[in-house]
């Protein structure tokens, strides 16, 4: 395997990468606040149509993207009401709301389109580009470290960086402000955040609004970059994938980029190479495909560390003495 | 001190649908004293509290905070108004540290940094002055219940709290931990602190409070000076008649030995030796307290005999020997033995809440021919039984189709006396029979053990009370560290000689620690 074999597949790790990324980290701001978000899936299928649709109609990504992001921030808010506010059980709203997303998109694409579900293909302007960064150029002829600055680093969406940008940016939020501490302690002791003086109420909606606008750029990731269109079922279970990873990082988030890179990584080379000749058998593709669930099993089940979900996860939270 | 209190309700009142938990109650708390609060379990101390801190919202009545009338809507508003609570069942966050609790919710800015160097400086004033040490880096989860709750009550100095509500503050403690906490609250009393202290252990009221209301069923009934009063005077006030604090029974007349255990050992799952060779005899007609203070293997000891834990050495019962870590080891067969266990946390190990009363009545018996022939269990007759029992056992609501979760802690207590009673076992283990027990019932519970001895029954008591010990053993052992420390007679024996062989000391000697 040559230098460009690996970086084509290191590239497209990363494009693969991304929405689990976004997605991981919205589930990740949700649920250590106390709510399980098993909609993560439905949130980002429905910003994907929404973000394409308006993509098409305007020929403009922004707003392409605006739209996923408010489509996305719609199913939160139905999924705060059902589980925060009328205290009913979350994997119940998620799987409710996963459902909807997928008969509604293809509807509407159907409605509004009529090509069998899917939107057409985005023009230039209506999608995010490739951004080639300074010196990609220039640099591009120094050998090893030039095609992996040209190729790996530069030369992805500017989604992809807000992607990467938002793992450091998670952490200091938890880790270093108010707000963190206060959805941290909310995801394991809410009794103990109401005493203190602090709405429980608000600080679960807060990030489960959080939680939409990522999944919102995630969809919208799908449907104007890494595709130029909507198609039904376009997410192809990548909001599961994001939950095990969420898991497989134990929720915290250096872990979760980590996690989900190595699960690009898998779907990039079951991508690039299908079934694997190792001489002696071969791998099939639906094992790499396999690999994120079987490594989440592996880590629940207790052999690389603990994973520990947030106390309070999954329980809607009721005042008691 | 001044006139004003710094605390007055004036006509509080508040019901749960037809449930009248607190009605017309009016209290003046006057600053820099404890004022004890005391009655029964569901006699409306916590929600008169609760409404205090703003938890409920009272239907009707009126707050006065140091004169001023307030409103108290949510928790925010008594925070402001300098009332810090320290609930039963913490509020703390587990896995964060003692700082991160401290400032949580009382943080100054919005990045944490600036609020953790001021609480850091706050938490070591504060421990000098309260005699409040703890690690303030230290994760809650890793801290002692004792540890726990002096950050619950550094949590509500920090929001400069001057006046504190305790709700049943020493039911979770040691009586060395309870002992330092009382002299905490002395020390925040000298510092001009209003103290409110929940309970319903009378020793506490007469030991620390200067001033105490005592409540029943919902109502004030008296509010008096602690010097001016006595236990008896209490307790009459908070059941409305005379109880025997004292156990009404006759001599033992013990017969053969029962319940035979020789050097029995237990290694828990961190592989720390729980048990180290315990060895007791408890004969019929006998009942033999376990004294200690808890964590000393007692709890292990009850559920290795109960059959719910594995260990090695020998238990014979009638003088044959069971099984103690095969097929035969579990809770049903040794109910099938004769060995009945009523569990010192019935939460958990003695109910299962969300099921009905009949249905709890029978668990553990539940494959017996009294509950139906082979696969299809009696209902009609279990049912017809259960309520049968529960009227022997004057649990109330009379009702066997309530949920046990909705009965209090005291009747919840008696239903697993009705079931492990009725059986007519040969041997009865019973731990913590009146944890959370509200006087009436405690002494109903008592006599129903008394009553079983008298039937000639091997009785193995496990209480951290050491009242109770005392009024209810014929023959008391002493657990420390997985050892027994001794056995005493009562009547030769007092409260001083078991402290000493509880803290593990013999003949004045410490007694190395494991």
């Amino acid at each position: 395997m040559d230098l460009a074999t690996i970086l084509q597949v290191l590239d497209s790790t990363i494009r693969l990468s991304t929405p689990l990324l976004l997605a991981c980290l919205a589930g990740l701001f949700s649920e250590r606040a106390g709510v399980f978000d098993i909609g993560l899936e439905g949130k980002m299928l429905f910003a994907a149509f929404f973000s394409a649709a308006v993509a098409a109609f305007t020929g403009n990504a922004w707003l392409g993207l605006v739209a996923g992001i408010g489509a996305s921030l719609a199913l939160s808010a139905i999924h705060g009401l059902a589980s925060i506010t009328f205290r009913g059980n979350q994997l119940i709203s998620g799987v409710a709301l996963n459902f909807l997303a997928s008969g509604l998109t293809v509807l509407i694409a159907q409605t509004w389109f009529k090509q069998g579900g899917k939107t057409p293909t985005l023009e230039d302007g209506a999608r995010f580009g490739e951004i080639t960064l300074p010196f990609a150029e220039t640099l591009s002829g120094v050998p090893v470290i030039g095609p992996i600055y040209a190729e790996l680093i530069s030369g992805h969406a500017i989604l992809v960086y807000v992607a990467l940008a938002c793992v450091p940016l998670t952490w200091w939020v938890l880790y270093r402000t108010r707000f963190g501490l206060r959805l941290r302690a909310v995801g394991e002791a809410p009794d103990a955040v109401d005493t203190a003086g602090v709405s429980v109420v608000r600080l679960r909606f807060t990030a489960v609004a959080i939680c939409g606008i990522l999944c919102g750029i995630a969809g919208a990731y799908l449907a104007t970059s890494l595709q130029p269109f909507f198609s039904k079922e376009m997410t192809a279970g990548r909001g599961f994938i994001a939950l095990a990873a969420l898991i497989f990082a134990k929720w915290r988030p250096w872990y979760a980029l980590m996690t989900c890179l190595l699960f690009g990584l898998l779907q990039a080379v079951a991508l690039r190479f299908q079934n694997i000749d190792l001489g002696a058998f071969t791998v099939p593709v639906q094992v790499m495909d396999a690999l994120p669930y079987i490594l989440t099993v592996v880590i629940l089940a207790g052999f690389v560390g603990k994973a520990i979900p947030p106390r309070a996860g999954g329980e809607p939270y009721v005042k008691e003495r | 001190m001044t006139d004003t209190p710094a605390i007055e309700l004036k006509g509080i009142s508040k019901a749960f649908g037809p449930v009248q938990a607190n009605k017309d109650i009016s209290i003046r708390v006057m600053p820099g004293t404890i004022h004890g609060i005391i009655g029964e379990n569901g006699a409306g101390k916590s929600t008169l509290m609760s409404i205090l801190y703003g938890f409920y919202k009272a239907d009707d009545g009126e707050i006065w905070i140091h004169g001023r009338k307030t409103e108290i809507p949510d928790s925010q508003a008594a925070i402001s108004a300098g009332i810090g609570m320290v609930f039963q069942h913490f509020k703390l966050v587990q896995n964060f540290s003692v700082l991160e609790n401290v400032i949580l919710g009382a943080e100054d800015g919005g990045l944490l940094q600036p609020s953790l160097s001021k609480a850091r400086g706050v938490l070591k004033h504060l421990a000098e002055e309260y005699e409040l040490q703890v690690d303030p880096e230290a994760l809650i989860e890793e801290l002692s219940v004792g540890h726990q709750q002096r950050v619950e009550i550094l949590k509500a100095l920090y929001r400069e709290a001057d006046i504190l509500i305790l709700d049943e503050p020493t039911g979770v403690l040691t009586p060395a931990e309870a002992d330092h906490l009382f002299r905490i609250l002395e020390g925040l009393r000298e510092q001009g602190k209003t103290i409110i202290l929940i309970t319903h252990k009378l020793r506490e009221i007469m030991e620390i409070t200067d001033t105490v209301s005592v409540m029943r069923r919902g109502q004030m009934t008296a509010t008096v000076k602690t010097a001016e009063t006595n236990p008896e005077q209490l307790a009459e006030l908070m059941v409305g008649r005379k109880v025997l604090l004292q156990v009404d029974k006759v001599p033992a007349t013990p017969g053969k030995p029962i319940l035979e255990i020789e050097n029995l050992r237990h290694v828990d799952d961190q592989g720390v030796e729980r048990l180290k060779g315990i060895s007791l005899d408890i004969r019929a007609g006998e009942i033999v307290g376990i004294a200690g203070v808890s964590g000393n293997g007692q709890t292990e000891l009850l559920q290795v005999l109960g059959g719910y834990c594995h260990a090695t050495g020998d238990i014979r019962v009638n003088g044959t020997p069971i099984d103690l870590t095969g097929k035969e080891s579990d809770g049903r067969s040794r109910r099938a033995r004769g060995i009945a266990h009523v569990p010192e946390d019935r939460h958990h190990e003695g109910l299962i809440l969300p099921y009905t009363a009949w249905e709890n009545t029978v668990f553990g018996y539940h494959r017996d021919a009294q509950s139906g022939s082979g696969f299809l269990m009696d209902n009609a007759a279990i049912k017809a039984e259960a309520a049968a029992k529960m009227e022997r056992f004057d649990v109330r609501p009379p009702n066997p189709n309530l949920a046990a979760k909705n009965f209090s802690g005291g009747n919840q207590q008696k239903i697993v006396l009705a079931r492990e009673i009725e059986q007519n076992p040969d041997v009865l283990l019973i731990g913590q029979p009146t944890r959370g027990v509200d006087i009436g019932a405690i002494e109903f519970i008592h006599q129903q053990i008394v009553a079983l001895r008298d039937a000639g029954k091997a009785i193995l008591l496990v209480s951290v009370e050491l009242d109770e010990i005392f009024s209810l053993s014929d023959r008391i052992a002493v657990m420390f560290d997985g050892q027994i420390m001794g056995e005493r007679l009562p009547s030769e024996t007092d409260q001083t000689e078991l402290g000493l062989l509880m803290a593990g000391m013999t003949n004045g000697q410490e007694k190395a620690h494991g």
